[in-house]
């Protein structure tokens, strides 16, 4: 499969590089070869920025100059552009090349700016349906009967999981939670094309990765309530997950900081010569962050093998891509690298499936960085500190919660090749949700890190400064027993 | 590095170039661009690189041209690196090593010249180093290089092209000095002189002119400014009963504030008289010549302040 994605890819390459670089014997002033030969694609028709233009109610939710831009934009794209405007600004000229730090260009007597946009958007891969039905002519990596219904499965417990949590975050039994409400698919399909060696650095909206590869509900309710069994030992706040064991690291609140990281621990893996990658997420609010730039340019330059897996959401809080950046999504930026990039219908399992699959295969056969741009839709709140219905339409948000929900979607698909019942899907959840409450249950009346844990891990060994203060912090407890709290040890 | 396969350098201007300051000299040939890499112009990117690096497992050593540009890359220094092993709960350890110039060089301007040992020294989980002589920078850059805690090693521009005497110990391939022990540079009886870097060197001078005069300085290498050698500081002045802290960066929180408050603490009834603190001036570093004398301690301010703190009549100090 992979194979077949590296032939395209590669002779998409060459093609556009035999269009860039004609034989120098053919000056084109002596009349023969028309322009066409330079042009990439078909030529630039308007550009459509953003999406069609939205009714009335919803554009109020749209900050002023949002609109505006997205008119005039359109006017100066057309005035830039030519009838015959080539994508890469390589109109029929002089075929003399110009030697210059960097290679080879040849010139051109026309002057002609590149377009801000490439006319039309880069499409968007999908394999199912909204109906779960296969799109016929679609091309994708197979799964195995055993793979597809565990997908299905942690799909569901992921999404069930993330309402318990919430609602147990509504109620004061934990103080933060943070949903994948709309990105199931995005989480475990991509787990699954994934290997248990391959390394994680997520933003922190993929708990589904950490699930599928075996994290259990009592583990991650223990890191919610940052009990004694929490392998974080209650250092940080509910969701910042992390497991050594199954290669995922902990999660860190600063946003893209793990892009660049990434990088290092795939050049590390490279070093090492292992049969693996690293991956790491992020969102589209995460693309504008300098460390996505640092990251992007480094790995292609590294040559590391690290897929960079973009969960464009249409959301960063309160702020919708539209304010975020102008180009096309994230993809176009791949190219800007030299990077290999994808778009995906995120909500699509298989079609994230596939293409992880493939970005995976490319990366650590051939040492390069992958570009994945994820088209989906946040369908939660950011987290229970956001009430998103402040600043997007109620209606909007319902309409991707159940018309283009990613779990009944695969589910029509699972239960169409008959591998799935109705009875099946309740015994499921049933089974998951009580699963889920007595993991709370237990992980609630857990006692806390005792107090030891203040001081450890913040250097290897423990200084002696912070064991004088662990001994005259005992000593106090000792002298005031009422003023400590019953619960929580020492 | 050629003790540890999993060792490697990466900054700007470290290969080809043979480092900016050629402290990488030689190494691009013995060790080859999988393990001296040039890197593009991004603190930011470099460092969040080696600090993903250290967390697979590898050892990196990440240059900075000057600690002035670790300002585009401190939130991987501190959220990446210093609090990583911390908030995962040992899961997650970076045995990093941040190194390069700090503080001023001469003639180089506010951008190029501030010293940041107390912005690292602030933080739990960095270790922050900075040698003085070439026994320190030998012994003091394996050992941060051999811990497993992220450290940062501030080095010197103009000590670069000092020479210092070394003893066959030191140029053993084993030599190795202590994370947070302070060398006492020179015996003293009347009053304590700490410093680090560069203005160990000046307190010395200092020490020489005060013994003219009948004033036994007892000067202390600091070495290790996260962890400081509280016992050793403590420890000198209760036998000197004075004490004056010396260092070039800005005075507000600066490292003799911590110094001064560590001996309050601890030895508040053996001090005969108050600490004094020299600092550089509290201004951007500014360029002209004559200006920049004056933005920086000089010997002389050194002495006066250790008069001071043995209650001589000092006058007051003279224009540079």
């Amino acid at each position: 499969m992979a194979a077949l994605w590296l032939a395209r890819a590669s002779s998409q390459l060459a093609r556009r590089a035999a269009r860039r670089h004609p034989p120098l014997r053919r000056p084109s002033r002596h009349g023969g070869e028309p322009a066409s030969p330079w042009l990439l694609g078909p030529a630039a028709q308007p550009p459509v920025l953003g999406s069609p233009p939205l009714p009335a109610a919803e554009r109020a939710f749209r900050r002023g100059f949002c609109s505006v831009r997205s008119f005039a934009g359109e006017s100066s794209a057309a005035a830039a552009s030519d009838e015959e405007e080539p994508e890469n600004g390589f109109a029929g000229g002089d075929q003399q090349a110009l030697d210059f730090p960097g290679g080879k260009v040849s010139l051109v007597a026309e002057m002609n700016f590149l377009p801000e946009s490439h006319g039309e958007r880069i499409s968007c891969y999908r394999v199912l349906d909204d109906d779960g039905r296969t799109i016929s002519g679609s091309r994708f990596q197979e799964v195995s009967k055993e793979v597809a219904l565990k997908m299905y499965s942690e799909m569901v417990t992921l999404q069930i999981m993330d309402n318990i949590f919430y609602e147990a975050q509504r109620q004061g039994r934990i103080s933060f939670y943070l949903t994948s409400n709309g990105e199931e698919a995005i989480n475990i399909a991509s787990a699954a094309a994934l290997s248990a060696d391959d390394i994680v650095l997520p933003q922190y909206r993929e708990p589904g990765v950490l699930l599928w590869r075996g994290f259990t509900l009592q583990e991650f309710a223990n890191q919610c309530f940052g009990n004694n069994m929490d392998y974080g030992k209650g250092r940080q706040m509910p969701i910042h997950y992390g497991s050594n064991r199954l290669n995922y690291f902990t999660v860190s609140s600063p946003i893209a900081t793990q892009l660049p990281q990434a990088v290092g621990a795939a050049y590390s893996l490279k070093m090492d010569k292992k049969d693996a990658c690293a991956i790491t997420y992020f969102g589209d609010g995460g693309t504008s962050e300098g460390d996505f730039h640092a990251a992007l340019n480094f790995a292609a330059v590294m040559e590391a093998p690290v897929i960079f897996f973009c969960r464009n959401n249409g959301w960063a809080i309160s702020t919708p891509t539209t304010e975020q950046f102008r180009s096309d999504g994230v993809v176009v930026r791949g190219q800007a690298y030299g990077i290999r990039g994808i778009r995906v219908d995120g909500n699509d399992a298989l079609a994230v499936y596939s293409a992880v699959h493939a970005a995976r295969e490319m990366a650590i056969t051939e040492g390069r960085p992958i570009l994945v741009e994820a088209l989906t839709y946040r369908v939660g709140h950011h987290s229970t500190s956001d009430d998103s219905t402040k600043y997007r339409p109620v209606d909007e948000i319902e309409h991707w919660r159940t018309a283009r929900d990613p779990i009944s979607r695969y589910r029509k698909w699972v239960q169409g090749n008959d591998w799935w019942s109705d009875s099946e899907e309740s015994e499921l959840r049933n089974r998951v949700r009580k699963e889920l409450l007595q993991a709370i249950q237990v992980a609630e009346r857990m006692p806390k890190p005792p107090v030891t844990e203040l001081f450890t891990d913040v250097y290897d060994q423990i200084p002696s400064n912070l064991r004088e203060q662990e001994q005259l912090l005992r000593d106090t407890i000792m002298k005031h027993p009422s003023d400590y709290p019953t619960d929580v040890p020492v | 590095m050629s003790a540890d396969p999993s060792v490697f350098l990466m900054g700007e201007e470290v290969g080809e170039y043979q480092g900016a300051y050629k402290i990488s000299k030689g190494l691009l040939d013995k060790y080859g661009p999988d393990r001296v890499l040039d890197t593009p112009i991004t603190e930011a990117g470099f460092t969040g690189i080696g600090v993903g690096a250290a967390y697979h497992g590898l050892r990196p050593i990440v240059e900075f041209m000057t600690f002035n540009f670790s300002m585009q890359a401190i939130d991987h220094i501190i959220n990446s690196a210093a609090k990583s092993n911390y908030m995962s709960a040992g899961q997650i350890s970076v045995p990093i090593v941040f190194r390069g110039p700090n503080g001023a060089a001469a003639g180089v301007g506010a951008q190029h010249s501030q010293c940041y040992a107390a912005w690292y020294a602030h933080v739990p989980g960095l270790k922050v180093l900075a040698p003085y002589s070439a026994e320190d920078a030998r012994g003091l850059l394996k050992a941060a290089i051999r811990d497993p805690d992220p450290v940062v090693f501030l080095e010197n521009e103009l000590l670069y092209g000092e020479s210092f005497p070394v003893s066959a110990e030191v140029l053993d391939s084993s030599f190795c000095l202590p994370i947070g022990k302070a060398k006492i540079e020179r015996q003293g009886k009347d009053v304590t002189i700490t410093a680090f870097s560069k203005m160990v060197g000046y307190a010395l001078q200092a020490a020489d002119i005060l013994a003219k005069e009948g004033i036994s300085a007892e000067v202390i290498n600091l070495r290790s400014i996260r962890p400081l050698d509280r016992a050793a500081i403590n420890a000198s002045v209760r036998k000197t009963n004075r004490l004056v802290t010396v260092e070039e960066g800005f005075p507000q929180h600066g490292i003799g504030a911590e110094i001064c408050m560590s001996v309050v603490e601890d030895s508040f009834a053996y001090l005969d008289a108050p600490v004094e603190r020299i600092a550089g001036a509290d201004v951007p570093m500014p360029y002209a010549a004559n200006l920049e004398r004056m933005a920086v301690p000089q010997v002389d301010d050194i002495v006066r302040a250790a008069k001071r703190a043995c209650y001589r009549t000092v006058p007051m100090a003279a224009t540079a």
